[in-house]
């Protein structure tokens, strides 16, 4: 099909009042950063909708592809523009309905007359071009309430807008427009989609990571860049931090009582966490806690580990059940990342019966024993930081035994 | 030595078998092993994956490596009658398939599938219209090959695809061992569902092949074990091979120079059509490149070998898997060719490394050789 343009609807942001045009900016930047390497395309954006205008209609299932994982885009429409002659109207009625076309389709024609000096009216263009349509295209229904393929004409006085298409967007509020906060990624299921629904209200996420080796393995650190660089399909970019956290978790497992490891370790993650946040000008962190789920996860042990700060910790998934955060892992594709079997921190000593109870006073008396603030600098001053992005580990694997291809 | 029998064989190119030497010596490690040693093993078949499936137009995840083509066909053919047998009776194929196909279809036969055959005409392709009547509601599985074997003939793939999906629901399955690295093969948008390729006949190593698997075919695994390739076909991959495999695709699609040996073609057509005594099995139209299926009445094939093998120069007769066993070839009978024909032919078969120079030898030694041959015989 040649097509002229898309049309895009906002999500949410048509809702909001003064802060509005900032969020359809970011919006607007955010399209135009993920439709590099395509050809340049100009981009106008309205109140309610956006236009790109495409200069290469060649391009048009590239950009679609790109357009579906942008949050803040509730739809969006592919459309192609005729001259204002029924002739032709009907011609390229035909071809672009022909193209998403399939047996027992349901089908109808909206059309919209803005140029009133046009010789039909609405009713008249709705009946002309339907029934050619159904003359030509095999295998069509009319259906009038939510049919699947509703063929909008708008007639306007620069020409004719055709479009059949109504691609659903990822909805949310555009990335940037609601600042950055810190992920805990731990390399299972969880942390990676608490990331995604942060991403998708709006917030720009950055992600760190405790890498203790020998105990976690290069794998282990591999396959959190890989879901980093998964969750950066839907931002561009993810910054990640790998924390080297091996002394600090030896120190806890001399240190403090087993069935109190667990809770001072996520403790000691949390500071960590918080000081990176801090250089790093976020204002949140993250965590892909789920209550109840694990020792760690019960309103207990939440107010044990949360007491080492008071910046909020934001927990998405916190009312969601396991199968319903695997749904939504496997939609965004770091389910099969996930289930790879390495050990990652929180899964290496874990002891026997972990307090599900913890009492606050009782871990910090275990932890006064160390100065971890020490540890806990050290382990700041080790950590890496690397932009992520969808490409990143693609590039790198397409170089490495390129000769051997 | 002058080796023209490319369809049975073909040489590992160089950087092929640099390939599988460094996988093999560097990288031996299991694939499915989960150290790190393991998982450069599983990367590079990844890339294999990948690269292959990007050749043929695939999805990384519709690649199922194999010990060869054979291997391909069975698994194809199999796995889709055994999960679809409770849909639908009935499988077609063609008269000329390779001994991996029709076979296959054979044993099939003998547990109770009906099976249909088309008949191919004096071009050795099938007829669309005899295969548009045999398409039922029954049908569940169609296979043809692209290219045949023995004379070279292409089957109007995209044609019968067309009616297979129109006029059944049966999945589609192409042998394309012969026209993989020497005509186009692309599986994107089209209506193959299963098709079979296998890299020795492309300058890869033996006992490597694949099978493409669109991803509705339902098929069943014919090996059971440690589940690797999807569950689909379990056994330990073979990494150095699927790695040079890819290669062989890469160097198969990107230096084939079809025109060479189109042009080598065009000379010996023209050769042998001025011989009074051969005639012509490969058709002018609608064959691949690097084919040629030609007969000496009143000859057997098999001295016709011998006396160039003599003089250095290597063909053969009918394809090498059945050029043991006495019977003559099906396919050329099949074509409506005289037993006679059938009899006496043989094949040659090119690669892009022939030349133009190895060519004029074969001509030189077949007049210098078959006409004595033929004294006394009343051709």
């Amino acid at each position: 099909m040649n097509y002229d343009r898309i049309l895009i609807r906002y999500g949410e942001i048509s809702t909001k009042g003064k802060n509005r045009n900032r969020f359809i900016n970011q919006l607007k930047m955010n399209i135009k950063e993920s439709l590099t390497g395509l050809s340049a395309v100009k981009i106008e954006a309205g109140r309610d909708r956006m236009h790109i205008y495409l200069q290469n209609p060649n391009e048009v299932d590239h950009i679609i592809s790109r357009l579906k994982p942008i949050f803040g885009i509730q739809s969006f429409s592919p459309v192609v523009k005729t001259a204002a002659n029924l002739t032709e109207m009907k011609e390229q009625a035909v071809k672009l309905v022909e193209s998403l076309a399939h047996e027992q389709a349901t089908f109808k024609v909206s059309a919209r007359r803005a140029d009133k000096s046009f010789p039909l009216d609405t009713n008249e263009l709705n009946r002309e071009i339907s029934s050619y349509v159904l003359n030509n295209v095999n295998g069509l229904i009319v259906e009038m309430k939510n049919p699947e393929i509703e063929l909008v004409t708008e007639v306007r006085e620069e020409g004719v807008y055709l479009s059949a298409q109504k691609i659903p967007g990822a909805g949310g509020m555009p990335i940037g427009a609601s600042n950055k906060a810190s992920l805990m990624l731990s390399g299972g299921l969880d942390s990676p989609v608490a990331g995604f629904h942060m991403m998708k209200r709006g917030v720009e996420v950055e992600a760190i990571h405790f890498h203790s080796p020998p105990f976690t393995s290069e794998q282990s650190k591999q396959k959190v860049r890989k879901l980093a660089a998964q969750l950066a399909g839907y931002s561009g970019r993810v910054k990640l931090h790998i924390v080297p956290f091996t002394a600090i978790q030896q120190a806890i497992q001399k240190q403090v009582p087993e069935n109190y490891t667990m809770t001072s370790t996520r403790r000691m993650m949390l500071k960590i966490a918080d000081v990176i946040r801090e250089n790093t000008g976020s204002k949140a962190l993250v965590t892909g806690e789920s209550l109840g789920q694990v020792a760690s996860q019960t309103l207990e042990s939440m107010q044990a580990i949360n007491a080492v700060t008071a910046t909020p910790v934001l927990r998405p998934l916190i009312t969601m059940d396991k199968t319903e955060i695997i749904e939504v892992a496997k939609e965004i594709g770091t389910y099969d990342l996930s289930i790879l079997p390495y050990e990652d921190c929180c899964t290496i000593f874990t002891p026997a019966s972990p307090k599900t109870k913890p009492k606050l006073d009782k871990v910090v008396f275990y932890e006064s024993f160390i100065d971890f603030e020490l540890l806990i600098q050290e382990a700041v001053n080790g950590t890496k930081a690397e932009i992520i992005t969808p490409n990143t580990l693609f590039a790198e694997s397409s170089e490495a035994f390129s000769d051997l291809f | 030595m002058i080796y023209l029998d490319n369809s049975a064989t073909t040489k590992p190119s160089k950087e092929v078998l640099a390939s599988f030497m460094t996988v093999t010596e560097d990288y031996y490690g299991n694939p499915s092993s989960l150290h790190g040693f393991g998982s450069t093993a599983a990367i590079l078949l990844d890339k294999a994956r990948a690269q292959a499936a990007a050749i043929i137009g695939a999805k990384k995840d519709e690649i199922i490596f194999t010990s060869g083509g054979t291997e391909a066909n069975n698994l194809a053919i199999k796995g889709i009658t055994e999960s679809l047998k409770h849909k639908g009776n009935h499988i077609i194929t063609t008269q000329i398939e390779h001994p991996s196909v029709w076979n296959v279809y054979k044993e099939l036969e003998q547990k109770g599938f009906k099976l249909s055959i088309l008949q191919v005409g004096k071009d050795g392709r099938i007829s669309l219209n005899q295969l548009k009547q045999l398409l039922s509601k029954e049908t569940i599985l169609v296979s043809i090959m692209h290219v045949n074997n023995e004379t070279g003939t292409i089957q109007p793939i995209e044609e019968a695809g067309e009616l297979i999906k129109t006029f059944s629901s049966a999945y589609f399955h192409v042998d394309a061992v012969q026209s993989f690295g020497k005509i186009p093969v692309n599986v994107n948008q089209s209506t193959v569902d299963l098709l079979s390729i296998s890299a020795h006949k492309f300058h890869g190593m033996k006992g490597t092949g694949l099978l493409y698997k669109s991803m509705k075919a339902p098929l069943l695994a014919q090996v059971a074990g440690g589940n690797q390739e999807n569950g689909l076909r379990s056994g330990t991959q073979n990494v150095a091979g699927a790695v040079a495999m890819a290669k062989a695709m890469r160097e198969g699609t990107e230096q084939s120079n079809s025109r060479h040996i189109e042009g080598l073609k065009k000379q010996l057509i023209q050769f042998f059509s001025n011989s009074p005594f051969t005639s012509m099995v490969t058709p002018e139209e609608f064959s691949a490149p690097h084919i040629i299926n030609v007969s000496v009445p009143g000859l057997k094939g098999e001295v016709i070998v011998n006396a160039l093998e003599k003089e250095g120069i290597i063909v053969s007769t009918t394809s090498a898997c059945s050029s043991k066993n006495a019977e003559v070839s099906r396919t050329i009978q099949a074509m409506g060719y005289s037993h006679k024909i059938a009899k006496g032919s043989v094949r040659i078969s090119m690669a892009h490394t022939t030349t133009q120079l190895e060519i004029e030898q074969l001509q030189k030694a077949w007049s210098s050789e078959i006409p004595s041959l033929l004294k006394g015989i009343n051709y």
